[in-house]
């Protein structure tokens, strides 16, 4: 009797192609745990309307990066950087972060994201289990909400609800010396716009408790005319005007309310004017606009800083970002939880980057920390000061007071169920 | 009780969500009618917009009207326009030269543009036309990005008209913007009379009606087409000359431009230039007013009025029944 095989894959030829296949699938692990480079994946937003912050986030990390590798390395390993463009979309994002650790073999992810896409490589990493450190999302609720919370991902970056307890109390200080009792916001209508106006207006009043918001404006991201709101707010007459308007809406805005005398007939609070994007292409900078710090080389007024904008313009031919910074702090910790560990393994890394404290040109006191329990950044310079239309544009800052912060921050969770 | 009592109802839900300012506020904007520095500063801030918006519409109907092309590029020529102006305005120091610039270094490049490209799809399909004219918008986006930079630009003011606003009747008014209604309604006026006494106006006129017949009599009307082609872009490059000074340059940023000036010409009549003017200073006027009386729905009310004119006469307020 013969014994006939039935047509199809036989059980040796399907153990074999489990194994085969098997062996495809770990070996890049394999490759990767011996390899002598790692690679880092990032995803940021290299075209659009906000390119050039993206471009910033990569110009500083590549900066470090290349001190890193100068030094020898991450536990003598060199790093390689793989950054691609997301063009500011959440889906997009995604899936270039999931490329990157799935097919590029990234062991890591540096996620340089605006809040939408942050959001969307935040669930990446929580799905891949890969060490994840956010960059440029300053929404409060990606390390604050303990739902949001996983144990391999890291925020370097400000946060909103910091600038707004710093700015409400700035503003409210100048608000009592001057008398500013009517108030008009101007801001852009979508999340983060609302969000910061809200929260700006809510510790306003909580420090200024006579103030009043008579007037509210919300033009569209990205109009191109102001010249409506402007008006508007002139009839309206306010004392102080509050706007979170930023980048090329900020500059067009300044232009415009310029022409109308705006700014000598009431106090501007402009909290995104401190950046250098918008300090150096405004022609006609008005004096006194109070702006808190975005990246200005000047505060912290240190010799480390300063040398660190210098350096970044003379590599790059521009002066750096707010995202500039942000990134180039988030490759500091990287390098020194590395040194400490010994290792780049992830989860050491995130055992280690808990609680850490690094020496960092953008700290309040020189050093930085990543807060253990809600992995965010804390202690970096923040404050507020105003304009004049020539370097250093904002001669001198007023440093927020951080014992402050965390005061006001605690209770701000406990208001919105977040402990 | 209250006009702003009468919509409660209205406002009550947002509010009671967001915690914003009501989206009708018809106290305000009674207010303001009845101040004369408010109608003023309201009226010429609605002047301002509308006329940098005909600017760019005529252009777009007069290319409609000719051609027969819905031209989706047109807004390109708008950023061409503030970006020569600012790149002149740095080279010589000069407001004039700047405009010049802006205005002249559009309608040549939409001379080539027509004679190089459009002029091959005139036949075509509108799909293939509108395909064709959406490349050119994505192309010209990543020239400028190239020339220029991704990041936004700003001309600034020149010095002479870095000086305080006029106050008339109570109202403000930037000496800056009556040079800019100045120079549209100039535009405005020369165009009118050219296109109805001229003898070049007569003959656009007779290729828009029939281009065979212009043809025939040995006219050549491909050269009419560059030339309508380059006024067109003439046009829309002067106002991003003008706007240069006030608003920031970016790639991209003919497209917002572009969609209100397809509701101009909607609300005017395709092909219509006093519609153009009348349908863009509306427009102007129902942004600068609604945005008090109606500060969360002030893009609605432009869609809004759209709707109704083409509900109630389909063809825009001074558009032709077709024949």
């Amino acid at each position: 009797m013969t014994r006939t095989r039935t047509p199809g894959i036989s059980r040796r030829s399907t153990l074999a192609l489990m194994g085969a296949g098997a062996i495809s699938v770990a070996a890049p692990w394999v490759a990767r745990a011996q390899a002598k480079t790692i690679k880092i994946g990032m995803p940021t937003i290299l075209s659009g309307r906000v390119a050039q912050l993206g471009t910033s986030s990569r110009n500083a990390v590549m900066l470090e990066v290349d001190k890193v590798n100068a030094a020898g390395g991450l536990a003598g390993r060199q790093i390689e950087m793989v950054i691609r463009d997301s063009k500011g979309q959440p889906q997009e994002a995604a899936r270039v972060a999931r490329e990157l650790v799935n097919t590029d073999g990234c062991e890591w992810l540096i996620d340089g994201e605006a809040s939408s896409g942050s959001f969307a490589v935040h669930e990446v990493a929580r799905d891949l289990g890969v060490l994840c450190v956010h960059t440029c999302s300053e929404a409060s609720s990606l390390t604050a909400d303990p739902k949001q919370h996983i144990p391999n991902a890291f925020r370097c970056v400000r946060q909103g609800i910091h600038d707004s307890i710093v700015g409400g109390s700035y503003a409210a200080s100048i608000s009592k010396a001057k008398g500013l009792k009517k108030w008009a916001t101007c801001s852009p209508d979508y999340a983060y716009g609302r969000d910061t106006t809200g929260e700006f207006t809510l510790y306003l009043k909580r420090f200024a408790p006579d103030v009043e918001i008579i007037s509210e404006s919300w033009p569209k991201l990205f109009q191109p005319d102001y010249t409506e709101v402007v008006t508007k707010i002139l009839q309206a007459k306010p004392q102080a005007l509050y706007s979170c308007l930023w980048g090329g809406d900020l500059t067009s805005y300044i232009d415009q309310a310029n022409i109308y005398a705006m700014f000598g007939q009431m106090e501007v609070f402009a909290v995104n004017m401190a950046d250098y994007t918008a300090l150096t292409v405004v022609k006609n900078l008005p004096k006194g606009i109070h702006s808190g710090n975005r990246y200005i080389k000047s505060f912290p007024s240190t010799p480390e800083n300063a040398a660190w904008g210098d350096a970044y313009k003379a590599k790059y031919n521009e002066y750096p970002t707010n995202w500039s910074w942000q990134n180039a702090t988030a490759v500091m910790f990287l390098s020194e939880a590395a040194k400490k560990a010994n290792s780049t393994d992830g989860k050491k890394i995130a055992e280690v980057l808990k609680g850490l404290t690094i020496k960092c040109p953008f700290g309040a006191d020189g050093t930085v920390t990543m807060r253990g329990d809600d992995h965010t950044l804390v202690g970096y310079a923040i404050g507020w000061g105003t304009t004049i239309p020539q370097e250093p544009y904002v001669p001198e800052v007023k440093a927020g007071d951080w014992k402050t912060i965390f005061e006001l921050e605690a209770e701000w969770k406990k208001s919105k169920g977040y402990i | 009780m209250t006009v702003s009592a009468c919509f409660v109802w209205f406002s009550a839900p947002y509010q009671a969500r967001r915690n914003e300012s009501a989206p009708v506020d018809l106290d305000a904007l009674a207010g303001c009618l009845s101040s004369s520095a408010c109608l003023v500063t309201q009226t010429t801030s609605g002047l301002i917009i509308g006329m940098l918006l005909f600017l760019v519409a005529v252009g777009l109907t007069l290319i409609f009207g000719v051609l027969k092309i819905v031209n989706f590029s047109h807004g390109a020529f708008y950023m061409f326009g503030a970006y020569f102006a600012m790149t002149a305005y740095q080279f010589t120091g000069s407001f004039a030269l700047a405009m010049i610039a802006g205005a002249a270094g559009t309608a040549v490049l939409g001379l080539i543009f027509e004679r190089v490209f459009m002029s091959r799809v005139y036949g075509a399909d509108v799909l293939m036309q509108l395909l064709v004219c959406y490349a050119f918008v994505l192309i010209f986006d990543d020239v400028v990005r190239l020339i220029w930079g991704p990041e936004f630009k700003s001309m600034g003011m020149p010095a002479a008209f870095q000086v305080m606003p006029l106050f008339i009747a109570g109202g403000v008014v930037p000496p800056y913007y009556l040079l800019l209604i100045g120079v549209a309604l100039v535009a405005a006026i020369v165009l009118g009379i050219g296109l109805s006494r001229s003898r070049i106006g007569k003959v656009i006129r007779a290729t828009a009606h029939n281009p065979g017949m212009v043809s025939a009599l040995g006219i050549n009307t491909g050269l009419i087409y560059g030339g309508v082609f380059a006024l067109g872009g003439m046009l829309a490059g002067l106002a991003g000359a003008l706007a240069a000074p006030v608003r920031s340059l970016t790639p991209g940023m003919g497209f917002s431009v572009l969609i209100e000036s397809f509701i101009v010409t909607v609300i005017g009549g395709m092909g219509s230039i006093v519609g153009a003017l009348v349908g863009a200073l509306l427009l102007g006027l129902i942004r600068s007013f609604g945005s008090l009386g109606f500060p969360l729905f002030t893009e609605g009310l432009m869609y809004l009025f759209m709707v109704i004119v083409l509900v109630s006469k389909p063809t825009g307020l001074f558009g032709k029944e077709a024949a």
